[in-house]
């Protein structure tokens, strides 16, 4: 098997958000909810984030889906919790190059194991798996903050 | 049928994928192409490609020739009654929005119904549910047996007096289920509605007879059997088709144009709106030429010997399920599965670093996916160039699928 080149894209740690989601669930009482699915392959994601003073307060995911749509997804929660939305959306953007194959700055945020996804970008087939979870997240923010306006 | 030969007019197969041999077990989706349709379609556009219909010139006679030729090829091949009931369209999803658009807005009112089946690809689907809500008509579905066939008792009793429109696929592109069209047709008639088939999975694979079957209207695409992708048939009735309404107007398709009222030149052209798909049906001629010279009833027989050796070989796979009937002979040349713990996705993606093509996802089929309570699904699909040998590499990449992913668990 060539085994080397599917081990980018299937890292031990994107194994492990998928056999262990963090952040699974739904959040209760005034928390959006935003569904997303990628209708050529049938990935699900219900996201509901609690948006606080301009921070992402607490986020969960519901969802059916590959190893990479789901352990994306555990990772972005985990990684936009507590962050500013400004960092959240920044991070979202720096995700996107990183499928893209482009450089990308990092700059002060701490992707932790986001990093491990760059894989994914070697398999183009694979990428919207990866992404639709931060989309999901990109679409809560905008329409919070058209209700704002 | 020497498919060592055939293999060989397959120039596409032929290559190695990620450091491996190819196979190609995805023919569902889009088919290979062999060298004589490749070869037609060039030839076309090195030295007769013209407009068709209209010039007075030698080049345009040829096109013309050709295009016609097809049509003719065509209609021997589902042995339809006349020339007249052959439209060329862009595929089989354009076919069924002709019939659903022009004979569904014509025929259906408010307490109508139209039946499909749950087992339908979305282009037999769509269509019927906006003619539905543009109508007023009702979108009934047969449910399926538990293996995912139809049964006729069930026919029976969802077409009723009211219903004006059966829509059926003839071949399951999910379950691999041959439906028994002609028995559909004959309840369907009896109840004063018209049999429409979904042929886009079964035209490629076996002998198709309208007349036999006696349906009104038969949509197949072009490239799931050997020919060109942007070409696909709408069969249908003369009786149905004459009184049809075109859907796309413009050139090609009018007698006679005046300033405010226009009129329509005689079937087929009517429905043929706009320059038509001159290499498209020459080079799907070429592909019935091929697929007649090696005999639909050897292609339809290799395909059952493939579907049977795959579900057997698959089958010893532990955590295994395979969707659709067991028993191969009631399948076409497909098998649809799933492992357990591993998506589809993934299962392709490993399988794709092996060099092996097979479809994952919904397959265009979600109201299916919902009675098979499966997200998603892979599929892998046989055409007349493969091989027991794909099959082992196949059975021998899903075991080594297995292994990786328990092994990263």
């Amino acid at each position: 098997m060539s085994s080397k080149n599917l081990d980018t894209l299937y890292r031990q740690v994107i194994m492990d958000h998928y056999k262990n989601p963090r952040n699974k669930g739904v959040l209760e009482d005034d928390s959006l909810t935003i569904n997303m699915n990628n209708p050529t392959c049938g990935d699900r994601i219900q996201l509901t984030l609690k948006l606080e003073d301009g921070k992402v307060a607490d986020a969960k995911f519901e969802g059916e889906g590959c190893s990479i749509s789901m352990s994306s997804a555990s990772m972005m929660t985990q990684a936009i919790k507590g962050k500013n939305i400004e960092q959240a959306l920044k991070l979202s953007k720096v995700f996107s190059d990183m499928m893209l194959g482009k450089e990308y700055d990092e700059d002060d945020l701490d992707l932790g194991d986001i990093e491990a996804l760059q894989g994914v970008s070697q398999f183009p087939a694979r990428i919207k798996c990866a992404t639709l979870a931060w989309k999901a997240m990109e679409k809560g923010v905008s329409e919070d903050k058209e209700e704002q306006e | 049928m020497n498919v060592g030969d055939i293999r060989q007019m397959f120039p596409i197969l032929d290559q190695e994928v990620n450091g491996r041999p190819l196979v190609y077990l995805d023919s569902a989706a889009t088919s290979q192409k062999p060298v004589p349709v490749i070869e037609a379609l060039d030839k076309y556009y090195r030295e007769y490609n013209s407009n068709v219909h209209r010039g007075v010139h030698t080049l345009g006679t040829r096109a013309t020739d050709g295009y016609e030729g097809a049509r003719e090829k065509v209609r021997k091949f589902i042995n339809a009654k006349s020339t007249e009931e052959i439209v060329f369209t862009r595929g089989t999803t354009t076919a069924i929005n002709t019939v659903a658009a022009s004979y569904g807005r014509d025929n259906l009112k408010e307490g109508d119904e139209i039946v499909i089946s749950y087992m339908e690809h979305h282009s037999n689907i769509i269509p019927w549910q906006q003619v539905a809500r543009q109508t007023g008509a009702a979108l009934k579905y047969l449910p399926l047996q538990e293996d995912g066939t139809i049964s006729l008792e069930d026919v029976r009793e969802t077409v009723t007096s009211s219903t004006k429109i059966v829509s059926i696929m003839q071949v399951s592109n999910v379950l691999g289920v041959m439906n028994p069209i002609k028995e559909i047709a004959k309840i369907a008639h009896e109840n004063g509605a018209i049999m429409v088939v979904d042929g886009a999975q079964s035209a490629p694979h076996m002998k198709i007879d309208v007349q036999d079957l006696d349906c009104d209207f038969l949509a197949f695409s072009g490239h799931k059997m050997c020919g060109p992708t942007g070409i696909g048939v709408l069969y249908g009735k003369k009786k149905h088709l004459e009184k049809m309404e075109p859907v796309e107007f413009g050139g090609e398709m009018i007698d006679f144009v005046g300033l405010y009222e226009s009129t329509w030149k005689e079937l087929p052209w009517k429905f043929e709106g706009g320059t038509p798909i001159i290499a498209g049906a020459i080079g799907l001629g070429a592909a019935i030429d091929f697929l007649e010279q090696v005999g639909l009833d050897e292609i339809e027989a290799h395909e059952h010997k493939l579907a049977a050796y795959a579900m057997e070989k698959m089958s010893t796979i532990e955590g295994m399920t395979i969707y659709g009937p067991k028993e191969a002979s009631k399948r076409a040349g497909l098998v649809t599965f799933n492992i357990d713990d591993v998506h589809p996705h993934d299962v392709a993606t490993v399988l794709d670093a092996e060099g092996i093509a097979v479809r994952a996802g919904h397959h265009c089929a979600q109201p299916l996916m919902k009675w098979l309570k499966a997200s998603a699904t892979a599929r892998a699909s046989f055409y007349l160039y493969n091989t027991e040998e794909d099959i082992d590499k196949l059975v021998e990449g899903l075991v080594k699928t297995k292994e990786y992913f328990s092994d990263v668990f």
